[in-house]
């Protein structure tokens, strides 16, 4: 089997993608995470699976990207360099090139303190820029990070993370470039709700014609109550939610702030695919993902993936 | 200087249970510096385990000494005299763990604990506080950012700038200390460094680190 990229074919034709993300439980059953998926099937373009999100041990995100793809999802392997050295992650993506997996996301990873083995020994031989270029040179040039040669070449459709909402803008920007520069083809972002700080990231991108050398899919995120948004909002390295989407939720009664969640993600996906260089969305429902064809539907995004 | 600090007072009784009269060893090197191992400090700490070991109904005699170094075994020495003439059973090492090493080897049937726990490579922050600096990887490369060392100082070891963690110039992992990453980008825009910032840089060689094997340094101008 030969890895493939429908995703990356998508984004080339169309150029618009509707991503969204699957973090894999910890589990030894395959039946009950075939069930969990099985609401992504014909609603996005690809999943991404997260690679121990949070830093807590969960099912492989090689594994799991093979049971989407038995089950007729396009899969995007996470794979993050707290875990793993070079060796490690090479060896993985060779592995996931073999059974198929041709969508990858390069990222850092949360640190181990948050998860649920703090005492863990983390590994950072190579950062996520670094990740992105050898994943890049190992595709397309069939070379390894140590100079050998691996037999055949498959390029992978290569995703990153950007942070649009750090501080300064110009430093955020910088980071996009590099990640750019090292091979990504796509760029998720962080959780958009501030889109005043989006749009300028963005703009700050497109003049330095970043948005045109990478498919760009800003990221939404289903909010189930106001304390779901609070706590986002509250932890250390946490989301930029504005005060007025709180109190939208807040206002309403604990039952009834599920449903106005779903309605504010909708507004900003339809708010989003408008600023200029947006390529697609990522959606984010953490727990509740079967929700996300009611979202992808009610935002028109069925039609929009039709259309184009 | 090696940051360390002394271990709690429970801890080091349980070490001690089996011994009646031991040499409490400082180090008037990093340590005393830090003060963590110090002639203070092991006054100190030497009275601690007095008291407790006597409310424990089991006294125990602790004698004092701090050597100029610990992590030179011609000064590990000059511990033979004491120990052969008091017949302690047992050093405790108030030094960085190179000097219980060093007593563990010099004195074939004599146990060496280690007082304290041995930190990092760091330097004082302000009276009391003293913070990492230098991981040792072996193949300094600070020039490359600005002077200041991520590989150390960002919680994640980044080579190309902050994480989604860095918020309000703090790092989520330490809250309490800054971003490195911030740092690093002003100084090097100040100083005209932008372009140098944006270099991607190669994965690192680590073979100098800790993970290419036991480190040694031999210079053959100094050798006999």
């Amino acid at each position: 089997m030969r890895a493939d990229s429908n995703l990356g074919r998508i984004l080339r034709n169309s150029g618009f993608a509707v991503t969204a993300e699957f973090v894999p439980p910890a589990s030894l059953d395959r039946e009950a995470i075939e069930k969990n998926v099985s609401v992504f099937k014909d609603v996005v373009d690809a999943v991404n699976v997260a690679d121990n999100r949070q830093a807590r041990a969960s099912v492989a995100s090689w594994a799991v990207s093979k049971v989407l793809l038995d089950n007729g999802i396009e899969p995007i392997m996470t794979l993050v360099t707290r875990d793993r050295n070079r060796i490690a992650l090479q060896s993985d993506l060779m592995g996931a090139s073999i059974l198929g997996i041709g969508n990858i996301f390069c990222t850092t990873g949360d640190h181990q303190k948050f998860g649920d083995h703090p005492g863990a020994l983390n590994v950072f031989d190579i950062d996520s820029v670094q990740l992105i270029g050898i994943s890049r040179n190992l595709g397309d040039n069939g070379k390894l990070a140590g100079g050998s040669a691996c037999e055949g070449a498959s390029p992978f459709c290569i995703g990153a993370a950007a942070n649009p909402f750090g501080d300064p803008v110009d430093l955020m920007v910088i980071r996009l470039a590099q990640k750019i520069e090292a091979g990504a083809d796509f760029i998720q972002t962080q959780p958009v709700f501030n889109k005043q700080k989006f749009e300028a990231w963005m703009a700050a991108a497109r003049n330095e014609g970043l948005t045109e050398k990478c498919f760009m899919l800003a990221t939404v995120m289903l909010l189930r109550s106001a304390e779901a948004a609070r706590s986002l909002k509250g932890r250390p390295g946490g989301c930029d939610i504005p005060d007025d989407i709180i109190n939208r939720l807040q206002s309403l009664p604990e039952k009834e702030q599920a449903e106005e969640g779903l309605k504010i993600c909708v507004e900003q996906i339809q708010a989003l695919i408008e600023v200029r260089g947006v390529k697609g969305v990522h959606i984010i429902a953490h727990g509740s993902e079967a929700s996300i064809p009611e979202i992808v539907s009610r935002a028109g995004l069925q039609d929009r993936r039709r259309r184009e | 200087m090696i940051i360390a600090e002394r271990k709690p007072i429970p801890e080091l009784l349980a070490m001690l249970a089996d011994h009646d009269r031991i040499l409490l060893a400082g180090c008037k090197g990093c340590v005393t510096v830090c003060n963590a191992g110090g002639t203070k400090e092991v006054a100190v700490l030497a009275a601690a385990l007095r008291i407790a070991r006597r409310r424990q109904g089991r006294p125990i005699e602790v004698d004092e000494i701090t050597l100029d170094r610990q992590c030179e075994p011609e000064f590990i020495g000059w511990l033979e005299k004491p120990i052969r003439e008091k017949k302690y059973t047992a050093v405790l090492s108030a030094a960085c763990s190179v000097g219980p090493q060093y007593i563990a080897q010099h004195f074939d049937d004599l146990v060496a604990l280690p007082a304290l726990n041995t930190s990092f490579m760091g330097g004082t922050k302000e009276h009391g506080v003293w913070a990492e600096f230098c991981r040792g990887c072996g193949n300094c490369g600070i020039h490359n950012f600005g002077g200041l060392c991520p590989v150390t100082r960002c919680s994640k070891g980044l080579l190309h700038g902050p994480c989604a963690g860095s918020s309000g110039g703090r790092c989520e992992v330490r809250p309490d200390m800054e971003c490195i990453w911030l740092l690093i980008y002003e100084r090097m825009k100040r100083i005209g460094q932008t372009e140098k910032f944006k270099k991607i840089k190669p994965p690192k060689d680590w073979s100098t680190y800790w993970s290419g094997g036991v480190r040694k340094v031999s210079r053959e101008d100094l050798t006999l």
